[in-house]
């Protein structure tokens, strides 16, 4: 393997580990904010209780999202010298910007909240988590404006031999952003409720703490289905930008090869990149691609083949991403439909508590999936028409890459492991016990 | 213009890094010198408990900032540094995460584990971004298309190592005088004692240290040219003899003050002399990452100074609250504290 594809998977490694804990703190770090927010606002004792518990599994979950958040930042400088000399000027002054905005606030903010309990008046400590939850959230904002520069550039001209900032408004508000921020965080919410849906279902299944664990379970409920919903609804506007902006990624999701009119959608479908053609083809819903795409049953999609082969994205990891986001999409919402019904009661439905616990890991995967159709569906371009990844990476040895990747694998993977096994430990120990005073 | 207004902030970010964080890392890598028992590690890390995030997001901003303002040298420096980079990025992992796990299971293998974590990621680092320094005040080996010709040993020489000492020495003795504010009884007798130890060592090596730049660096040119520049190292030699005495005295708060000012005018002692280099090119100057060579458009270092120039100061309001929040000594009840570390 060379530089460019150690790179590759060495920035792939990092950010999908990095991703499996970024979505838990922006759900959790809110929903632990509103909790508290009622322990201040009622005085009941078991929001506090509910605060504690959720707090203490957000904060594992919170330092290993930071200090992986931290290579990221300088892994353009370290794998993609190229690409930082090209696009520094935009994609560098975002990351800044989160940086001094936001990310300064949460950890600040986050310390306050974990040693503040006795130290700050009840007001002031609800208003520290709020603060991290919000900074959190604004954060993602910058991160995934930057993205959307790669996704679909805007804002910038070429000048002395790179892209130039020319509206900083513009890549800030432009409709890609928006519509990838809203997507991704609901996401994440999506993410938090079944955590707490799960975790809240194992335990009155076992009836511990079952008062804490239904206004748990309540409010998660609510959550998982307005976001699943949402998700939806936004998915769709998402996939008309595709279309519209990056039509090979498109056709890649779908695993079209010639541009159709009236385009079918076919449930059951299986590339063949090397061949251009799908070795399996069934069941197609007529029209449905037409109308995902354009919102006319007639539409025309524009197919693979009408592009350069070079210009074409791996079509296999792009469809099964779609396909498997997509398909978990679908389930939560049937399931938080069922949640939100049992929300009041849900221990007269033993087996929604029994399967809960087992979606846990879905949510992450939904998340990852989605992640691999927007990077993955944007090659070969690093940023969209601008400039391709292989003329991105940095001028270093295949040696040190190599090395670090090696390092990276076995770090991230002990230390992820620790962190769920921590999560899990703590997550069945339930909340601390009251203290007899 | 606008190009020096951001190669200042650019240093003062790093310098506020060194003090913040300094402390902190050289905590962590004195902590098997000084903590005797269970005890006395729960006091270190609930020291450093409230502050060492937030310290650390001023690296995350340093290293942002110089990807935003200087995108060129952010590419050429962080890709030719890149092991030593890497090295000090899973140091740093380890090291964050290590605050969180440990007081989460109650086992001594696994609180050893981390406590050697904290360790390694804190003398690491405080290593690491000595030779680094010390390597971009001399200059590394780039050629005309900012192509790095060396490799993670060429960074090893004399010099770098000499800096590399002498960070690992600035912290320590900010951590240890940290400590002395921090912490009470037999453990704060200690800190004090450790801080009065290595002061004589961290002025041997602060002289040489000089003397060898002279030899060593281009650093002097800047300082032959503007006499006033020479405010800075003089910052750092009244710092450095200030914490002694006030050591003296037992004014600790104060002496770790004196400290920070020393670790600050050492900062921008070097990054004053570099300018207008950023990253100073050892095989021809021709070559150097420059203010003007690498800078980003005006538009970006305009918009960038306006954010700077307001948040900055609002980073530094609420993390001084914190700080006085949490400026206590750590006493018992701390530690009975049930989310302590």
């Amino acid at each position: 393997m060379d530089v460019l594809m150690l790179s590759r998977l060495q920035f792939a490694a990092a950010t999908f580990f990095h991703f499996l804990f970024v979505p838990l703190t922006l759900g959790l770090s809110l929903l632990t904010a509103i909790m508290e927010t009622r322990y201040v606002t009622s005085g009941d004792q078991d929001y506090k209780r509910m605060a504690k518990f959720w707090g203490k599994l957000f904060v594992i979950n919170f330092a290993i999202g930071v200090v992986t958040g931290i290579t990221l930042e300088f892994q353009f400088g370290t794998n993609w010298s190229r690409y930082s000399q090209y696009v520094g000027d935009i994609f560098g002054s975002l990351l800044a910007v989160e940086a001094t905005l936001a990310f300064f606030l949460e950890s600040t903010f986050i310390a306050v909240w974990i040693f503040g309990w006795n130290k700050l008046s009840p007001k002031m400590h609800a208003t520290a988590i709020w603060l991290v939850a919000i900074a959190s959230n604004v954060s993602a904002y910058w991160i995934l404006a930057a993205n959307s520069f790669m996704q679909h550039p805007v804002g910038y001209v070429i000048r002395n031999g790179r892209a130039e900032l020319d509206d900083f408004l513009a890549i800030v508000t432009q409709k890609w952003a928006v519509l990838e921020f809203v997507h991704t965080l609901s996401g994440a919410y999506i993410l938090a409720a079944f955590f707490v849906m799960g975790i809240s279902a194992w335990h009155l299944l076992r009836g511990n703490e079952v008062v804490l664990f239904k206004k748990s379970f309540k409010l998660a409920a609510a959550w998982a289905l307005i976001f699943s919903l949402f998700v939806a609804i936004n998915g769709d506007l998402s996939g008309k930008e595709v279309a519209e902006k990056q039509p090979t990624k498109l056709a890649a999701m779908e695993g079209l090869w010639e541009t159709t009119k009236a385009a079918p959608m076919y449930l059951l479908l299986w590339p063949d990149q090397e061949n251009e053609r799908n070795s399996v083809e069934a069941l197609p819903l007529p029209g449905a691609l037409s109308f995902l795409a354009f919102g006319d049953f007639n539409a025309e999609v524009k197919g693979l083949k009408d592009f350069p082969v070079q210009d074409r994205p791996p079509v296999l990891p792009t469809y099964l991403g779609f396909r498997l986001m997509v398909g978990l999409g679908t389930l939560f919402i049937l399931v938080s439909i069922w949640a939100f019904w049992k929300r009041k009661d849900p221990q007269s439905s033993p087996l929604l508590l029994k399967i809960l616990p087992w979606l846990i890991p879905l949510p992450y995967l939904a998340l990852e999936a989605g992640w691999l159709v927007a990077e993955v569906g944007r090659q070969p371009w690093i940023v969209w028409g601008m400039m391709r990844t292989a003329d991105a990476v940095s001028p270093i040895a295949t040696s040190q890459v190599a090395t670090t990747l090696v390092a990276f694998i076995l770090i991230y993977g002990l230390l992820g492991a620790a962190a769920f096994w921590l999560i899990f430990r703590n997550a069945r120990k339930g909340p601390a016990p009251v203290k007899a005073r | 213009m606008l190009e020096t207004i951001w190669f200042v902030l650019w240093g003062v970010l790093w310098a506020i890094y060194f003090m913040l964080d300094g402390f902190d890392l050289g905590l962590g890598a004195l902590m098997p010198a000084l903590a005797r028992n269970e005890q006395d590690k729960r006091v270190v890390y609930n020291a450093m408990g409230p502050f060492w995030d937030g310290n650390e997001v001023w690296l995350i901003t340093a290293g942002g900032v110089t990807f935003a303002a200087f995108p060129g040298t952010y590419a050429v420096m962080f890709s030719s540094l890149y092991s030593a980079l890497m090295l000090l990025l899973f140091a740093l992992i380890l090291r964050g995460v290590a605050f969180e796990f440990r007081g989460k299971v109650d086992s001594p293998a696994w609180k050893s584990i981390w406590d050697g974590c904290l360790w390694l990621g804190s003398f690491l680092p405080a290593l690491l971004l000595g030779v680094a320094f010390a390597n971009i005040f001399m200059g590394i080996p780039i050629d005309q298309q900012g192509v790095y010709q060396g490799t993670l040993f060429t960074l090893l020489n004399p010099y770098g190592l000499l800096g590399g000492v002498l960070f690992v020495l600035l912290f320590m003795t900010h951590g240890s005088l940290w400590l002395a504010i921090k912490a009470s009884g037999e453990l704060e007798v200690r800190a004090q004692a450790m801080a009065k130890r290595i002061w004589p060592v961290l002025l041997v090596a602060a002289v040489v240290f000089l003397a060898a730049t002279w030899f060593y660096t281009r650093l002097w040119a800047n300082y032959l040219t503007y006499i006033w520049l020479w405010i800075l190292p003089l910052l750092a030699v009244i710092g450095l003899l200030l914490s002694r005495m006030y050591m003296a005295q037992n004014a600790w708060w104060k002496a770790w003050g004196a400290s920070a000012l020393m670790i600050v005018g050492c900062t921008l002692f070097g990054v004053a002399g570099l300018y207008p280099n950023l990253l100073p090119s050892s095989l021809d100057p021709a070559w150097s990452m420059t203010v003007t060579n690498s800078s980003s458009s005006p538009l970006t270092l305009k918009i960038m100074l306006g954010v700077a120039l307001v948040m900055v100061p609002v980073v530094l309001a609420y993390q001084a609250w914190a700080y006085v929040t949490f400026r206590h000594k750590i006493t018992d009840q701390d530690l009975a504290y049930e989310e302590a570390y």
